[in-house]
């Protein structure tokens, strides 16, 4: 397949894992947070773990923006698609993620009208197609899929589709990083940058990393060879003494983002006061809601929803695992109560979670990285 | 056997009428069941068919096609209900022999469709040497069913000793994979249209009765096959790796998969080996046959793509594990709950 066999060539691979090695100090452990969950799904499936030394070490962050979403909000989308006469269409991710009163999917076999879409385009074309039906967007995603329901968005409005609206569940990603950086004992000594958020913020949105926080960045797409060459690239910048924002998703990626996308988003959509997220709390102007410009197009103002605050299970640890601080099997319910056929916690929730990356993947090396975890 | 007069089907679309029972539901078994199924047994229209029973052990099976579309590139929900029945039991050991078929017709199915279906189901019976013995026909109201749902049961013969079980599996035995991965479901999502793909990509849907033929022939170094069908060969090597306790390695490089499914795979965030087949066989034999066993896979104009894909290892225990392309390893663990449609 070309634009894809080209990132995941063993020569290549071999070369970059050679570098790797030349650059680490034996015995020091490099902490690296891969931000985004395409990141960790890529670091898994194609078993780079296994491939650097044992001086480089992933730790899984809270880039995917499914498992980030509160149950109160799963139980609102659940509330929405309960509604008579209304559809609820979402991505496929989202139907089995579970909310204090099960997931979208069990709420589909009780009864309620749930579709799968591939982009909130396709949920406009459904409430075309079906002007008996209310049909909602329940919009998920970072700052990568703000823009196309932005578009949606755009587009509703001005072709004046009358039974069309989206619950707005955008969340933005400086906030959930900021309070990582933040978390005392956190064990993250560089980041490998999220590849498709970026293509829409720029990556000179880390600046903040490096600059109050002390900590390198590299932006990277996500294959195998990217994400080898950006920790090669984090480890140049740590061998000689720089502390920095680099790109090496050059191909995507532009310092200051798009512009047009960032344009759609800031049109249709205002920073929210604060969000709950699953695993780190409460964040202030974290997360988006549809300006009041568009409140005809808003689920939040168009339905009466529970709108409850459901707390994350007591067993759960999530977000010490999001910070880094415990690996996803040092939980107690790891494996065991908290599976992703059953997810307990937001990690768990889809193949791009740390815990349900760990559950499905890497079982085995559980032994190798439970041994020394210096530093 | 003296033939009725075929009675005439003039309907276009099926009605209520035509599974009342009465003149209507006598009119479509007629022209149109019996025309295509042609066969004495089925045209006795007795309650249940009379055959002479074999000499060996029987096999009996029974599956439920429910794919939307029913019409996909590469074939249709008729020729995949008797290539599906087929080759479940030719995995087992048995050479096919009969068939039964079960309709479920949804009021204003086009004729012309179920003819058409109710054809491939008889040219791919054909193909795979099965007669369709005994047949019934329901209709339910509008909108209670996709078109049309088909079921098909199936008996074979084992005209040999072996019974091939995961407990005869060994550490060291070699997994053999008749061609490429993933074909059916890509055709089939692709052919659903809700993801404005374009593809060059058919079902793969075949009888592999006589890839598992030529297999038996190698006598007890075949040790176990199976159809990698819903859940792909990701879950048929689970199933295999959970009951024989032991675990099976893949090499990534090995596994075959045509560049417009990987293509399609890859856009879709999909992996192939958790897509449906429904024209392979996935055997493990032992090592000192692997050789000879892919030559006779080859030979086979259904085979001439087979590859040894990996190997069976004691442990650990009970896992498939994957050999990534670039030296990595994973687990191919079992597919939790997917939000993938209906496509067999």
């Amino acid at each position: 397949m070309r634009y894809v066999d080209e990132y995941r060539d063993p020569d290549l691979a071999r070369g970059l894992v050679a570098e790797i090695r030349s650059l680490v100090v034996p015995g020091e452990t490099v902490r690296v947070m891969e931000v985004c969950g395409g990141h960790t799904h890529a670091i898994f499936r194609h078993g780079l773990e296994e491939l650097l030394p044992p001086e480089v070490e992933f730790v899984h962050g809270p880039g995917c923006p499914v498992c980030v979403i509160p149950m109160g909000r799963v139980d609102d989308a659940i509330a929405i698609a309960e509604t008579e006469g209304v559809t609820l269409a979402t991505f496929g991710d989202m139907l089995r993620v579970p909310g204090g009163r099960g997931s979208l999917l069990e709420a589909q076999a009780r009864g309620a009208d749930v579709r799968m879409v591939y982009s909130p385009l396709d949920a406009l074309e459904l409430a075309r197609r079906e002007p008996e039906r209310h049909v909602c967007f329940f919009a998920i995603g970072f700052e990568t899929t703000a823009p196309a329901t932005a578009v949606t968005l755009l587009r509703a409005r001005d072709d004046a589709v009358p039974n069309f609206s989206v619950f707005c569940n955008h969340v933005l990603i400086e906030p959930p990083l900021r309070a990582i950086l933040d978390t005392p004992g956190l064990r993250v000594d560089a980041f490998i940058g999220p590849g498709h958020v970026s293509s829409v913020i720029g990556s000179d949105a880390y600046g903040f990393i490096p600059e109050e926080y002390g900590r390198p960045v590299v932006v990277s797409a996500f294959e195998p060879v990217d994400l080898l060459q950006s920790v090669a690239m984090l480890l140049h910048q740590r061998a000689e003494g720089r502390c920095e924002v680099e790109n090496q998703y050059t191909r995507v990626v532009r310092a200051e983002g798009n512009p047009r996308a960032l344009a759609a988003i800031a049109q249709t959509m205002e920073p929210r006061e604060d969000f709950e997220w699953r695993g780190l709390g409460v964040l202030p102007r974290s997360a988006l809601r549809i300006r009041d410009e568009l409140a005809g197009l808003d689920a939040e103002t168009l339905f009466t929803l529970p709108g409850e605050r459901i707390e994350d299970p007591k067993a759960c640890r999530c977000g010490e695992v999001l910070t880094g601080q415990i690996k996803p099997w040092e939980c107690g319910v790891f494996g065991t109560a908290c599976t992703p056929e059953r997810p307990l916690g937001t990690c768990m929730v889809s193949s791009e979670g740390a815990c349900a990356a760990y559950f499905s993947y890497g079982r085995l090396r559980r032994p190798r990285e439970e041994a020394p975890v210096g530093g | 056997m003296a033939r009725r007069r075929r009675p005439l089907l003039r309907d276009e679309r099926i009605t209520l009428a035509h599974g009342a029972g009465g003149k209507a539901t006598h009119d479509l078994v007629g022209a149109l069941f019996l025309a295509e199924l042609e066969n004495d047994a089925l045209a006795a229209l007795a309650d249940s068919a009379v055959v002479a029973p074999p000499a060996g052990r029987l096999a009996l099976t029974t599956d439920s096609y429910v794919v939307r579309p029913l019409v996909f590139p590469g074939g249709d929900i008729g020729e995949l209900a008797v290539n599906g029945t087929v080759n479940d039991l030719a995995v087992v050991g048995a050479r096919p022999l009969w068939l039964s078929a079960g309709f479920v017709l949804e009021e204003g199915l086009p004729v012309s469709d179920l003819r058409r279906i109710v054809g491939s189901m008889a040219a791919a019976a054909g193909r795979a040497d099965v007669i369709v013995v005994a047949g019934d026909t329901k209709v339910v109201e509008r909108g209670k069913a996709d078109g049309l749902y088909i079921t098909t049961s199936g008996v074979g013969v084992l005209e040999h000793d072996l019974t091939l079980e995961p407990s005869r599996v060994r550490p060291g035995d070699r997994v053999l994979l008749s061609g490429t991965l993933a074909d059916h479901g890509m055709a089939v999502m692709i052919a659903r249209g809700d993801l404005r793909l374009e593809g060059d990509v058919e079902s793969d849907t075949a009888p592999v009765h006589e890839l598992a033929a030529a297999l038996l022939r190698l006598g007890g170094g075949v040790r176990w096959m199976r159809d990698p069908t819903r859940g792909g060969l990701a879950t048929a090597l689970n199933e295999l790796a959970a009951h024989s306790g032991l675990a099976v390695r893949m090499r990534e490089t090995a596994l075959p998969v045509r560049a417009p499914v990987a293509a399609a795979c890859e856009i879709l965030g999909i992996d192939p080996l958790y897509v449906a087949n429904e024209g392979k066989l996935v055997a493990v034999v032992a090592p000192d046959v692997a050789d000879d066993a892919l030559v006779r896979l080859r030979a086979h104009e259904l085979g001439a793509e087979a590859v040894e894909i990996g190997i069976v290892e004691a442990e650990p225990e009970a896992m498939v594990l994957l050999d990534t392309a670039l030296g990595g390893s994973r687990i191919v663990d079992v597919l939790v709950g997917d939000p993938l449609p209906r496509i067999c």
